[in-house]
């Protein structure tokens, strides 16, 4: 546990000392939200209905904006080879990363999503709901992020090739976390599924990202 | 403790071209084996066969008398030319990463293998490529390993940092520790074995 406790905090280090990660999403994530009524015009209740659908899909646009880059460095600069030889199992490896990736990135995005809501009329008693909704989302969208990464790694511009594998794997989520916000009767069994949806990602993932890993180091 | 690290009738492919094939060798602690051949004859891939990080077509590697519920890759340093250096963090923080990842290490003694103390404090990124080239090779003395792989580890050291890993190497040796280098320089230490690998085909 030390062992994985010191990987997340030299990716929380690195973070901080690159910038980038947080910053660059939540930047992208404004812009997105500030253009989109300007695109489809000041028709307040036309804003609202669409708010928590269109602050979920810049959500999902933003984190996957930094997924690419969650092994790539570690790949090419070695350490990814030093740490297949550590005793530390790479699938703990790919946990590490990933939670770092949430921490770093998806988390603070999801903080912050529901306050950008008022750009775009969200209502406000929709905002507890869709903040507990993206929080818990914002795991599972790491996660794969964190799967996307390690499948294209060694990938020069994997970018795009993240997006396409991991974007339909996003579906549910988007499904239940706009659900939780726009349906007061739906917001339990949204989080349920949600819930679900993370802690299937927390089994799976590590173990198809470092089989995906182990493939390229060979 | 004796320990022998043995190769029988090794292949290697790489993209479906033969690289080398039938290597065969055996080691025992306290020996060196040095491999040499032309660029692309297959150095660095065979590092990487016996680190794990690889799997022969042919042939197998076998440990034996180390740890019995470890792999070779974990009993092993391996130092290749990708250093791994994130250049954001000082050299004191990259060390200390990769000792709390290796399970915990000596710090000030891998600091001091490559007379790195006085710029522990510096960003990686501000390092010299014989710099760097230091403070990865400074993992060795990091943690204790059994078996040192090094792809070309005297690529860019001065005469100082030359005798050092010399010394390093010697240490290792003398208590037991097994190392296989594939340079093209020669080393000050005799290799008690030698493999040449032959020109690329």
């Amino acid at each position: 546990m030390k062992l994985i406790w010191a990987l997340i905090r030299r990716d929380l280090r690195l973070a901080t000392r690159q910038g980038g990660g947080a910053g660059t999403a939540i930047g992208f994530f404004v812009t997105v939200i500030v253009l989109l009524p300007l695109g489809l015009g000041p028709d307040q209740a036309l804003l609202q209905r669409i708010a928590p659908g269109a602050l979920w899909i810049a959500l999902l646009l933003s984190v996957l904006l930094s997924a690419e880059r969650i092994f790539q460095s570690d790949y090419e600069d070695g350490s990814l080879d030093a740490m297949a030889l550590g005793v530390v199992p790479l699938e703990l490896v790919v946990l590490a990363k990933a939670s770092a990736h949430w921490l770093t990135t998806a988390l603070p995005l999801a903080i912050a999503a529901p306050l950008f809501g008022f750009l775009i009329n969200l209502d406000p008693q929709a905002i507890p709901p869709l903040g507990l909704a993206m929080i818990l989302g914002s795991l599972f969208l790491s996660l794969l992020a964190a799967l996307g990464a390690a499948i294209t790694v060694a990938l020069r511009r994997g970018g795009l090739l993240v997006s396409l594998l991991i974007l339909p794997f996003y579906v549910p989520c988007l499904i239940f976390g706009v659900a939780a916000s726009s349906n007061s009767e739906l917001i339990g069994p949204s989080l349920l599924i949600l819930t679900a949806l993370v802690l299937a990602g927390l089994v799976l993932v590590p173990v198809a990202a470092a089989a995906a890993l182990r493939a390229y180091l060979k | 403790m004796m320990v022998q690290l043995q190769a029988k009738s090794l292949a290697c492919q790489r993209g479906g071209r033969a690289v080398f094939s039938d290597v065969n060798f055996a080691l025992s602690s306290g020996q060196l084996l040095e491999l040499r051949g032309p660029n692309g004859s297959g150095k660095s891939s065979l590092l990487r066969l016996i680190a794990g990080l690889g799997e022969p077509v042919l042939g197998e590697i076998v440990l034996d008398g180390g740890s019995a519920d470890l792999t070779i890759g974990q009993q092993a340093h391996y130092a290749a030319h990708q250093e791994a250096i994130k250049s954001p963090l000082t050299v004191a923080e990259n060390l200390e990463f990769w000792s709390d990842f290796l399970g915990g290490g000596d710090l000030d003694g891998a600091l001091a293998a490559f007379d790195l103390a006085d710029l522990a404090q510096f960003p990686a990124a501000l390092l010299s490529a014989g710099q760097k080239r230091r403070l990865s090779l400074s993992r060795l003395a990091l943690v204790p390993r059994l078996l040192w792989l090094l792809d070309e580890p005297t690529l860019g050291l001065d005469q100082a940092s030359l005798e050092r890993l010399m010394q390093l190497l010697r240490g290792h040796l003398s208590g037991g520790g097994l190392a296989i280098i594939a340079t093209h320089a020669a080393l000050a230490l005799t290799a008690d074995a030698t493999i040449v690998l032959g020109a690329a085909r």
